[in-house]
Order: structure tokens, then C-alpha cells, then sequence
């Protein structure tokens, strides 16, 4: 299943709306660190709001995607972990390390905007 | 204390079978003649018990007066419950015995006692009176044993299930003290951290931080540990988890007043401070969260 991206302005956002398999991930993986560039984005929501469970892979990919970002030269933030897949994140160990996060979409887009204003 | 009048016979039972059992064991005429006994000596019995439970040094909580105000009571309805072979009236009053003695630190062991050695003088008298009719001996102790077994039972576990709903209701009552999830500002959440914690505590309260982060939309919150003393291994780890999660939530947390100790398991366990925030005290915490979130106080122009 594919995951739709929109083009919001600077923003892409990502929006999961189902389990995905790992193949679901790694594509879209790839369709974001290309279309960053392309769009000339300066940041990039991933929406995990409808994510019940986060397995390692997941986890992991969410990781790398926000690292290959910033290597692309824009942010990456991660919007809508569930409180109960939060803990259980954590307690596997997997903190999602150096990525921002944010309570909901309207956090993260908060976010980046107070960011960016500081930048300009 | 007023003699309770007992209950009309085959209401609400409990366990009639095994109460319709004693009853056929004991024919009606001996249990009289037992009863009738029992209250003519009843002055005398209940001084040789009383004797027997200070010399066994039982009920030290209690003064002598308060024995002997108990001791009767428990002998009227004791020998009541022999006549009239229901155990209602036996059960309300252990459950009313019981909630008023457990406040005094009275022990399981110390009821269960009482109750043994009012059987045991009720039985040397019964030895001491039919002694020259070994006969008749037997058949008035085998009425006598079944019922005094059982009024043994029934003193007993009323004791414990009052004990046990009373322990429930403490636990319950601390689950809901233990975990405020307060929010003072617009999107800054404390949580004050007082006593033990245990695993079970620490899951509840990363639960309850977890949801209030959610439904405050809180960005920032202050997790107060100054009452806590020290913690263990497991909770301590915990704590760091709980620290993780609400970042994942999008929230930071600022950790105020560790006791010495705490910093020692944190650092044994070898916390990464660069996800931990720690300020001294919740003063300090509540100023530099305010910072995090853009407010500034200013004192007002006119001190008074």
C-alpha cells in the first residue's frame, strides 16, 4: 500500500495510514529522499497517527529516512506517536535517536515554522 | 453490649448443607442441656477465660477492660449461636469485632486464639461435669465439637476477609493518591513523585504521564522526584524510559530533585544525560520550563 505524500508549501507530509510491510517502507523510503529535492522542500512530516504498532524495521526506517533528509539538506519530523507505542518503542530500545518528534500534525508544523522563522 | 436476637432460622445461609449436618448431629435435648450449662456457669467460664487469654498473653493492643467488655459478647453470641445452630449473628458480630480491632494492630493469630480457648474451657467444664457418665460424655461432645469447630471457622475467616477488604481499600485508595498529573501552565505538566516506587507504580505512572501528555497537548513537563528517597535498578531504568516515550510524544522532560542516592543509581545504570534534563529543585524546574515554552515573568510595576 502505497503512502501519499502532499506537497504543503516548503513541507512534504507523509501520512501512514495502515500497517505497511517493509517493502511499503523502504518505498517510501526512497519517493521522500527523492522528492525532497525535487520539490526543493526545506522539511518533511512523516504522520504515524495510525500506527498501532512499530516493529524494529519500522523504527529503524523511520531513523534512516530522517538521517538521508538532513543529508538532502532538509528536516525531518516524526508527528502522532501513540502514547502505548511509545513505551513499547522504548522499552525495545528504540528511541528514534537525533529525529525530532511531535505531538500531532499541527505540533509539527508549529515546530518547523517556529524553526525556520528563527533561521530567516 | 445488647444481646443481638438471632435471625429467623433458613434465611440467607450461607451453607445450609453443612449447617442442617451439625444440626442432625446434635439431638436437640443434649444441645439444650449444653446451652443451659454454659449459661449457668457463664460467670465463672468467662473468668477462667479471661485467666487463660492473659496468661497466653494474647490481646496485649487491647486494656483489661476492653477484654472483658469483648469477651462477654463474644461468649453470649457464642453460646447462641450453640442454641440456635445459625451463624448469621456470629458472622455480623466477628465482621464488627474485627473492624474495630484491626485498627488496634490485633493480630490473625491472637482472634484464632481466643477463640480456640474458649472452646477448650468450654470443654474441660463440659469434661469436669459429665466425668462420672463417660456416655453421656461422648454423645454431649459429639454435639458439641461440630458446632464449636464451626463457630471456630466462622470467627476466623470473617477476621481475615475483613482484613483482606480493608487491605484492598488501602491499595485502592493509594493507586489514586499516587499519580496527579497536573497541568500549571497552558501546555506544562508537573508530576510530584511521593514514596515508594514500586514496577507496578512506575508503569501506572509512565501510563497516566503518557495520556496526560496527549490530552493537555503538553510540550513540556516536570516530573518532581524530591519525595522519593531512593529508588531500585528497575524503576530507576524506568524512569529513563518514561523520559524517552514522552519524547517520542513530542513533550520534554525536566527531572527535579534527585536525592543523592537516585544519582547514584542513575549513574550506576549510566544514563545518558544527554537525554536526560535535571534541574535541583521544582522551583528550578517550573523557571527553566517556562524558558522552554517562551514565557518570561516580569514582576509587576508596583510592588506592594
Amino acid at each position: 500500500m502505497e503512502v501519499p505524500i502532499l506537497k504543503q508549501g516548503e513541507f512534504l507530509i507523509a501520512t501512514i495510514q495502515a500497517a505497511l510491510s517493509d517493502a511499503d517502507l523502504e518505498q517510501l523510503r526512497l519517493a521522500l529522499v527523492q522528492r525532497v529535492v525535487r520539490f526543493r522542500s526545506r522539511a518533511v512530516i512523516v504522520d504515524v497517527t495510525a500506527m498501532d504498532v512499530m516493529d524494529s524495521f519500522a523504527s529503524r526506517t523511520l531513523r534512516e529516512i530522517a538521517l538521508m533528509i538532513r543529508l538532502r539538506g532538509a528536516e525531518t519530523v516524526i508527528v502522532g506517536i501513540q502514547p502505548e507505542v511509545a513505551f513499547a518503542m522504548v522499552q525495545l530500545g528504540l528511541t528514534l535517536e537525533g529525529v525530532a518528534t511531535a505531538l500531532d500534525l499541527e505540533e509539527g508544523l508549529d515546530y518547523l515554522n517556529q524553526k525556520f522563522k528563527t533561521i530567516n | 453490649m445488647a444481646k443481638r436476637e438471632s435471625p429467623p432460622r433458613g434465611s440467607a445461609l450461607k451453607d445450609p448443607d453443612n449447617l442442617e449436618l451439625a444440626r442432625n448431629e446434635a439431638p436437640p435435648e443434649l444441645l439444650r442441656e449444653l446451652v443451659a450449662h454454659l449459661r449457668q456457669n457463664r460467670t465463672h467460664l468467662r473468668e477462667e477465660w479471661l485467666r487463660r487469654i492473659s496468661e497466653t498473653r494474647l490481646l496485649t493492643a487491647m486494656t483489661k477492660e476492653e477484654i472483658f467488655a469483648e469477651a462477654t459478647s463474644v461468649y453470649d453470641s457464642y453460646v447462641e449461636a450453640l442454641e440456635t445452630g445459625t451463624f448469621e449473628a456470629l458472622q455480623a458480630y466477628a465482621r464488627n469485632l474485627s473492624e474495630r480491632i484491626i485498627p488496634r494492630g490485633v493480630e490473625t493469630h491472637e482472634v484464632i486464639g481466643i477463640v480456640l480457648l474458649l472452646r477448650d474451657v468450654l470443654a474441660r467444664s463440659l469434661f469436669a461435669k459429665h466425668q462420672a457418665d463417660f456416655e453421656k460424655l461422648n454423645r454431649i461432645l459429639d454435639a458439641y465439637e461440630p458446632a464449636a469447630n464451626r463457630i471456630a471457622n466462622t470467627v476466623a475467616v470473617g477476621f481475615v476477609q475483613e482484613r483482606e477488604r480493608v487491605i484492598r481499600q488501602q491499595q485502592e485508595a493509594i493507586r489514586e493518591l499516587s499519580t496527579p498529573v497536573l497541568q500549571v501552565r497552558e501546555r506544562l505538566l508537573i508530576l510530584p513523585i511521593i514514596g515508594v516506587i514500586d514496577p507496578q507504580r512506575a508503569r501506572q505512572l509512565t501510563e497516566q504521564l503518557l495520556r496526560g501528555i496527549r490530552t493537555n497537548r503538553a510540550k513540556v513537563v516536570v516530573i518532581d522526584i524530591t519525595g522519593v528517597a531512593a529508588m531500585d535498578v528497575t524503576v530507576a531504568n524506568h524512569l529513563v524510559q518514561t523520559v524517552e516515550a514522552s519524547r517520542l510524544l513530542g513533550a520534554t522532560v525536566i527531572v527535579t530533585g534527585l536525592s543523592p542516592e537516585i544519582a547514584q543509581t542513575l549513574v550506576t545504570i549510566g544514563v545518558d544525560l544527554g537525554k536526560m534534563n535535571t534541574v535541583g529543585d521544582l522551583q528550578g524546574g517550573i523557571e527553566q520550563a517556562e524558558r522552554l515554552l517562551g514565557y518570561k515573568v516580569v514582576p509587576s510595576t508596583e510592588p506592594r
